[in-house]
């Protein structure tokens, strides 16, 4: 399941725009992969990322993997549901599960981002 | 492990199989240069029988603890092992070194690697223990790099009082992720809380407290713990696992992490190990705590079951960005621990605990009774104490040794200002009469 509406990483994450806030979360395809998720590493508000920064980690079962922010910019808000409730990445990856929002700073760098179309290819869907 | 037979027919068809003639074909790719092509020193070879007699006579030059009445300590200590410890350990089941690979099909070694950091956490008061690590000095390391990862500071304080090889582990542990580690001056055997207060700041990692220290003194535990938290940094505290049977365990101080060398659990005194190190931290740190870890939970079928637990803080599975590089314990000292904890219970270590107590009392009283030995720090200690001496340390142990005893350690060979000392320890095992004849013999040493 890959939403039209996004714009999406290479490092499998999501990001929707809305009003100068970019959204956050990890694909359907990569919550998939991951599998069970049992622990997310947010970062604290206030903190600032540059685009395709390390800005926090998820943990599956036997697999961890790095977040990346799509676009650079000041972490405004974090999903604390998913302090306890991170299996919310599995059961709604789009929805509930998003992980930051972001206070979009460059509008531009949204062109490095992969278009759906692009971005199934590169799953292979 | 069946065995298999490795023939110079089987070993032709080997270097078939991956395409050359010969074995010297295959280490081709290692330069002519690099190859040792001379003759190495060494001398005729010995019949069996010969080498067996050298080595029996190389070995006889060692006095171990079964010649000498020992009063040596200083991390190493000779407590009793019942002989049960032994007889189980040895049993094929648990006969490895390491956590299993396979680790969830071995039910039993988990089982009891769970019941150790069961143990270790009821001994320490803390919430979580690992299923054990080398030592006490890599436990040490190992807790500074947490602390830096865990508060992302880059300074550590530590007394000046721990150990010297666990602080030289440290160092070790720490070089090359430009941490600084600063030493808390102990001016009366025990840190300084002035000190402490004026060097501990918003950039400190964490502070590291020996209880009881390495001069064996008792620490103001609850002051330091208290300092640490003040500035925002954590409280490591290494204990001897013996003394919690009669002192207040850390956790109960709040400290942030617990750690310790577990050889007085059951493990004999030997020179390079192994040892067992422990390691217990609050539960909020779990996620940064390194080392193996054992949980128990339910089958499918509702019955009690043991996994390793947490792994993705682990080598294996998070590479490069690990909590540590420790993907490993040290099961059969642990298990060693684990048998010694449960034959003894809490009354028994409490008992072991109070017996070192009195007698190192009864040691102290009786050596600081002779002319010319002065207790060197008028503070209160568990089951080791240093001695002033008015013959050098090093003279007194080459004499008592020849006496059939170890008195204990010489500390001139550390650089803490105690050059004229001797570090007495003193074990439930030494009877009165055997602390006696080592006052007798100091006596003839005294002015």
């Amino acid at each position: 399941m890959v939403p039209k509406d996004l714009k999406y990483s290479e490092e499998h994450e999501w990001v929707q725009v809305e009003s100068g806030l970019a959204i956050v979360g990890i694909t359907d395809y990569a919550q998939k992969e991951l599998g069970d998720i049992v622990f997310v590493e947010l970062p604290a508000i206030g903190e600032r990322f540059a685009q395709m920064e390390v800005f926090g980690t998820v943990e599956a079962v036997k697999a961890v993997s790095e977040l990346y922010t799509p676009v650079s910019g000041q972490v405004v808000e974090i999903n604390q549901k998913l302090e306890d409730t991170p299996q919310l990445i599995n059961s709604d990856p789009y929805g509930d599960g998003w992980i930051i929002k972001v206070k979009l700073e460059d509008q531009g760098e949204l062109n490095n981002l992969l278009s759906p179309k692009e971005y199934q290819e590169l799953i292979g869907e | 492990m069946p065995y298999i037979a490795n023939t110079d027919e089987d070993r032709q068809k080997m270097l078939q199989a991956i395409g050359v003639a010969s074995f010297e074909e295959l280490l081709q790719a290692i330069p002519q240069e690099f190859r040792w092509r001379g003759e190495l020193s060494l001398p005729p070879g010995c019949s069996e029988m010969e080498v067996a007699q050298e080595v029996a006579a190389l070995a006889g030059e060692n006095s171990g603890q079964d010649q000498l009445v020992n009063f040596l300590g200083a991390g190493a200590y000779d407590h009793f092992i019942p002989g049960a410890v032994a007889q189980l350990l040895s049993r094929s089941e648990f006969y490895t070194a390491y956590t299993p690979y396979q680790a969830e099909v071995s039910q039993g070694t988990l089982e009891s690697i769970f019941e150790f950091q069961t143990l270790l956490c009821q001994l320490t008061g803390m919430e979580v223990a690992n299923a054990s690590m080398y030592d006490a000095a890599s436990a040490m390391g190992e807790a500074a790099l947490m602390a830096h990862a865990c508060t992302e500071r880059k300074d550590l304080i530590v007394a000046g009082n721990i150990h010297p090889a666990y602080l030289n582990t440290m160092r070790t542990y720490t070089q090359g992720l430009g941490l600084t580690i600063k030493s808390l001056p102990f001016p009366e055997g025990r840190v300084d809380l002035a000190f402490l207060e004026e060097m501990a700041s918003e950039e400190t990692a964490a502070v590291f407290l020996q209880h009881p220290n390495f001069l064996g003194i008792l620490e103001p535990q609850s002051e330091v713990i208290e300092v640490a938290h003040r500035v925002g940094a954590l409280a490591v505290v290494c204990v001897d696992p013996i003394s919690l049977g009669l002192l207040k365990p850390p956790g109960a101080f709040g400290a942030d992490i617990v750690l310790g060398e577990g050889q007085a659990l059951g493990i004999p005194m030997s020179f390079g190990g192994p040892f067992l190190g422990f390691f217990a931290c609050k539960k909020e740190l779990i996620r940064r705590m390194p080392g193996r870890l054992v949980g128990e939970t339910t089958d499918r079928l509702g019955r009690r079951g043991f996994v390793l637990t947490l792994q993705t803080r682990e080598q294996h599975i998070r590479r490069e960005k690990a909590t540590s590089n420790i993907c490993t314990n040290h099961a059969l000292s642990a298990l060693a621990a684990t048998i010694y904890l449960s034959l003894m219970g809490p009354e028994g270590v409490q008992q072991v605990a109070e017996l070192c107590l009195q007698k190192s009392h009864y040691a102290q009283q009786g050596i600081c009774g002779l002319s010319g030995f002065e207790l060197r720090f008028q503070r209160p200690f568990f089951k080791e104490f240093a001695v002033q001496t008015p013959v050098s340390p090093g003279e007194i142990i080459r004499q008592l040794v020849s006496q059939g005893l170890l008195p204990g350690l010489d500390l001139a060979q550390y650089r803490m200002g105690l050059d004229d000392c001797l570090l007495v320890a003193v074990t439930e095992k030494r009877t009165r009469d055997q602390i006696d004849r080592l006052i007798t013999s100091l006596e003839k040493m005294a002015l």
